[in-house]
């Protein structure tokens, strides 16, 4: 048997289907950095299944030529739980958006998570329904006006990140529909991690919510707002990279470079912090008073669902050997009648 | 530690009988239903025909001494075939007022009354909201026989040599009681003696204690005057064979394993705890190493979904539920359908509507089984018809799901579920293989694989993920012919709904035509479902041997419906549909057949009885 990687193109993890999304859709982006990365990981493409909600975020799988199932709002890390625990060798990628996830969907993406369930959970957020024509998400801000919301949204909004780390995710990071290098590698690191990856995707809707992200993407005011993060490196942001963050007890706080503060004085990132705090504390910098943070939050391993059931039933047969129906059906007090 | 039972060596007359009933009723703290199973294991292995009926309160603890907080188990073992756990009791044991009160009225005149007086106090009888000491009525010993006896006084002398607290000294008091039914009956202590060893073997006070207590009430029978006879239920003949004793959850549990076994498949169960289901999964969780995977989701929907995404990995997948849990699933199994993916949804049905009676029985979820999902939804619904058919309802079930690849809808209930009664134990090697096919891997420049090309029997392959060159998506939205890609076109949507409603008729072929028991044509047929088996085999057999026209089909297939049904109802001039519910049966037949029909509704949280059906059929003759 050959052990070489299949060596695979990104245009093969194409389906025949159109894309029917709406002209200058971020989901584009997205489609494409994924068949790259796909390409690139070598995975087998028949061993690679894509499971969906319901938003415009769920149309994906009908777009790649793997294994795919669009299922219902907000239930896909059910379906992928059920699938991972008796098919541990397939890769399961969650395609979900902030409504699908956030909303009728909070329950099943909580429970994915601390169950840490090997799946790749990719939200795209837009801050808006798309599908259903422009009402209000959880993830709106406060006093956005929408179809559903004419005198604006009286909701807080939820941090997609606090959430994941609230439920102790396991690898939590966030990156943008257009910056297509840094999607690429953060969907190749979320895949090669096992267990529960959340990726949370900055993700234009040019239709209902044109401009959400405008501060992260345009290239006048990327730089100064958005900070990306590096294991083991120190938080520097700015066109001139020439603004940092320090830590002021436990807030975060702006500062220049120069004028007495150097690297060494910056909050240093790490990925691999056993307990979330510096997660969580980066996850509520936002804007206007932060840069956003990008990358890998929280990369850390911990036992992983599908192998913890799969073991107990290794563990059981060792025990039990394979078992017997006839064993099965005689158990207990039996007698006989002649 | 003594092996052997004592023997009733007195010179009392013991009366022959072919059967009894009896009721076991206290306080939920009383153990009665530890005392009910024990009594039907003992008389099982004596050979006799058992059949149970446990009645739970809804409560896991209700106040002490409450009506509220009653909990009775009914057993009636025979010398002959029997169907029924018994109409009316031929002795009940009430272990408080409370029990006593909410009891008396089953118990037929001139049966058996054993009290256990040291709890009819002043206190006992306010906490049971009545009146005065119903053992001071003077009608009570001309309608029954009563047997008075201080159960508590008497166990804690039993076992005061082990120095237990009161508190568990009094806990054993089941155990006298049983001992004292023991003795009545002439059962066997050694069965429950070995239970005692092997449930409590490391306290060796509680066994010691229990054991005593046990000893205790069968002496105190034996010595005292208190039973002017005794019975014997001889062995009944039952067909030769090993047999266990089975309860309908249970025997559903093994016969998923057994066909995933027979399919060449591992079992999936996603599920989520639910009175009166939730037996399913403890027991399933037991069985690893069959390769049985089971799922404590975080609610229904995610139980029902992670089948779903277990059948699509290519397992054998099932869902068990009650009514509230099957109707949050309803979209999921809605998916389920139009996938086309093939699974079990198992339904043990309690009383309804809503939070209804969790522990009480009932079948009123028929109307959902058939239209409880959005849109053109057809399913297939088998239903068990007694604890141990459950074990090849199973079987048949996933037999029909992997052949049209579909969920199947089972609807079992409460009573099966919990009831309890001898299984004829097959051997493995005698049940049917199910054969099951995946289509295989594929070469880049074959034709394009067709993920909705169906066969003669209208299904679809079932091809799953990690067999090169079948990628495909399946998803809810409507889906072309053959290519099952998203599809709006209104042609393809009335031929495909068409299609599916096809599907679901042609089941038809493959169960079996409907038998008849009783006149094959006559006057009145008594068309029953699930749990009201039992019943009506025992009514109509007492109206035939009455010379009566009476015949009795009971189905066990609500979607589709036998192929031959329509032939058989003609045969008849009244069709009775005796149901748990307000009607649903009635209604799908009247509407399919354009039947006029006879009904008989009971919507008590309770299963008919004998006496019920029986003057039913007569009043329509």
């Amino acid at each position: 048997m050959s052990t070489e990687l299949p060596v695979l193109k990104p245009a093969e993890f194409g389906s025949d289907q159109d894309v029917r999304w709406c002209p200058g859709c971020g989901d584009y982006s997205i489609l494409a950095q994924m068949k790259k990365a796909l390409a690139e990981q070598a995975f087998p493409r028949e061993k690679t299944v894509f499971i969906s909600g319901i938003g415009c975020s769920s149309r994906f799988p009908y777009y790649m030529n793997t294994y795919g199932i669009h299922s219902i709002h907000g239930r896909a890390p059910a379906f992928a739980t059920g699938l991972k625990s008796v098919r541990p060798d397939l890769q399961v990628w969650v395609i979900t958006g902030d409504g699908d996830s956030l909303s009728i969907g909070g329950n099943h993406l909580m429970h994915a998570l601390r169950r840490n369930v090997d799946i790749n959970i990719i939200l795209f957020n837009n801050r808006i329904y798309g599908l259903t024509k422009g009402q209000y998400s959880p993830t709106s801000e406060t006093g956005k006006v929408t179809k559903s919301t004419p005198m604006g949204s009286i909701d807080n909004p939820l941090t997609p990140l606090s959430v994941a780390m609230g439920c102790d995710g396991a690898f939590v990071a966030r990156s943008i529909d257009v910056n297509i290098k840094h999607l690429g590698k953060t969907l190749l690191a979320a895949a090669a991690h096992k267990g529960a990856s959340f990726v949370e995707v900055y993700q234009n809707c040019n239709i209902f919510n044109d401009g959400a992200f405008k501060y992260a993407t345009d290239r006048e005011t990327k730089s100064d707002n958005v900070l990306e993060l590096e294991h083991g490196k120190p938080m520097i942001f700015g066109k001139d990279r020439d603004k940092g963050i320090r830590l002021n007890g436990i807030t975060p706080e702006v500062v220049e470079l120069g004028k007495g503060i150097t690297e060494d004085d910056l909050l240093f990132h790490d990925e691999k912090a056993s307990e979330p705090t510096l997660a969580f504390l980066l996850a509520r910098m936002r804007q206007p008073e932060f840069p956003e943070p990008i990358g890998i939050f929280r990369s850390v391993d911990v036992p992983v669902y599908d192998e913890m059931l799969n073991g107990q039933v290794e563990a059981a047969r060792e025990q039990k050997g394979t078992g017997e129906l006839d064993a099965l059906f005689n158990a207990g007090d039996t007698w006989e009648v002649s | 530690m003594s092996t052997t039972a004592p023997v009733n060596t007195s010179d009392r007359p013991v009366e022959n009988i072919s059967s009894a009933t009896v009721r076991l009723a206290g306080d939920s703290g009383d153990g009665m239903q530890l005392t009910g199973s024990q009594l039907t294991n003992t008389s099982a292995l004596a050979g006799n025909d058992v059949a149970t009926f446990p009645d739970f309160p809804a409560e896991i603890r209700a106040p002490r001494g409450t009506r509220a907080g009653v909990s009775g188990f009914q057993v009636q073992f025979a010398s002959e075939d029997i169907f029924t756990p018994g109409d009316q009791l031929d002795t009940l044991v009430v272990m408080n007022p409370a029990a006593f009160i909410t009891n008396i009225g089953d118990l037929r005149k001139g049966g058996t009354l054993v009290v256990n007086t040291d709890s009819f106090t002043d206190k006992d009888f306010r906490l049971a909201a009545i009146e005065e000491n119903p053992l001071d009525n003077p009608d009570l010993e001309d309608n029954y026989r009563v047997i008075k006896i201080g159960m508590t006084t008497l166990t804690r002398a039993a076992v005061e040599e082990l120095g237990l607290s009161t508190k568990l000294a009094d806990r054993c008091k089941n155990f006298f009681a049983m001992g004292f039914i023991y003795w009545l009956y002439g059962r066997d202590l050694q069965p429950t003696l070995t239970f005692i060893e092997q449930k409590f073997g490391n306290k060796p006070e509680i066994a010691g204690a229990n054991e005593r207590a046990l000893k205790a009430g069968w002496n105190f029978g034996e010595t005292t005057e208190s039973a002017l006879s005794t019975y014997h239920v001889t062995p009944a003949k039952l067909e030769p064979g090993t047999y266990r004793n089975i309860m309908g959850n249970q025997a559903l549990a093994l016969g998923c394993i057994a066909a995933a076994r027979l399919s060449g498949k591992e079992l999936f169960l996603g599920s989520y705890p639910i009175t009166p289901a939730s037996d399913i999964l403890h027991e399933l969780s037991r069985h690893k190493h069959f390769g049985v995977r089971t799922f404590q989701a975080e609610d229904e929907i995610a139980a029902a979904c992670s089948t779903i995404g277990a059948a699509f990995g290519g397992a054998m997948a099932i869902t068990t539920s009650s009514g509230p849990g099957i109707a949050l699933k309803g979209e999921a199994i809605g998916l389920g359908m139009i996938l086309e993916l093939p699974m079990i949804v198992i339904n043990i049905q309690r009383g309804g509507p809503s939070t209804g009676l969790p522990t009480k029985t009932e079948q009123s979820d028929l109307f959902q089984a058939m239209y409880g999902r959005n849109g053109e939804s057809p399913l297939p619904i088998i239903a068990p018809c007694s604890p141990s058919d459950c074990f090849r309802t199973a079987i048949e079930a996933w037999q029909i799901a992997s052949k049209y690849m579909i969920p199947v809808m089972l609807l079992s209930d409460g009573y099966i579920a919990n009831g309890a009664e001898p299984w004829l134990i097959p051997s493995a090697d005698e049940l049917p293989e199910i054969e099951i096919q995946h289509p295989g891997p594929r070469e880049e420049d074959a034709e394009p694989f067709l993920p909705y090309l169906r066969n003669e029997d209208l299904a679809r392959p079932w091809a799953i993920p990690g067999t090169k060159g079948l990628e495909h998506r399946i998803g809810g939205l409507e889906k072309q012919e053959n290519t099952g890609n998203v599809s709006y076109d209104p042609d393809n949507h009335q031929h495909m709904c068409e299609l599916r409603d096809a599907k679901v008729q042609k089941i038809a072929e493959f169960i079996p035509e409907q038998q008849v028991t009783g006149e094959q044509s006559g006057d009145v047929l008594v068309l029953s479902w699930g749990g009201t088996y039992g019943a009506c085999v025992t009514a109509v057999t007492h109206c035939v041997n009455d010379g009566l026209s009476v015949g009795h089909a009971h189905l066990r297939h609500l979607c589709p419906f036998p192929r031959n049904l329509e032939t058989i109802l003609g045969n008849f001039k009244k069709v009775l549909v005796p149901e748990l519910n307000l009607g649903q049966l009635n209604t799908i037949l009247r509407s399919e057949f354009l039947l006029e029909t006879e009904t008989l509704n009971k919507i008590k949280g309770r299963p008919f009885t004998v006496t019920e059906i029986e003057a039913k059929i007569r009043e329509l003759l």
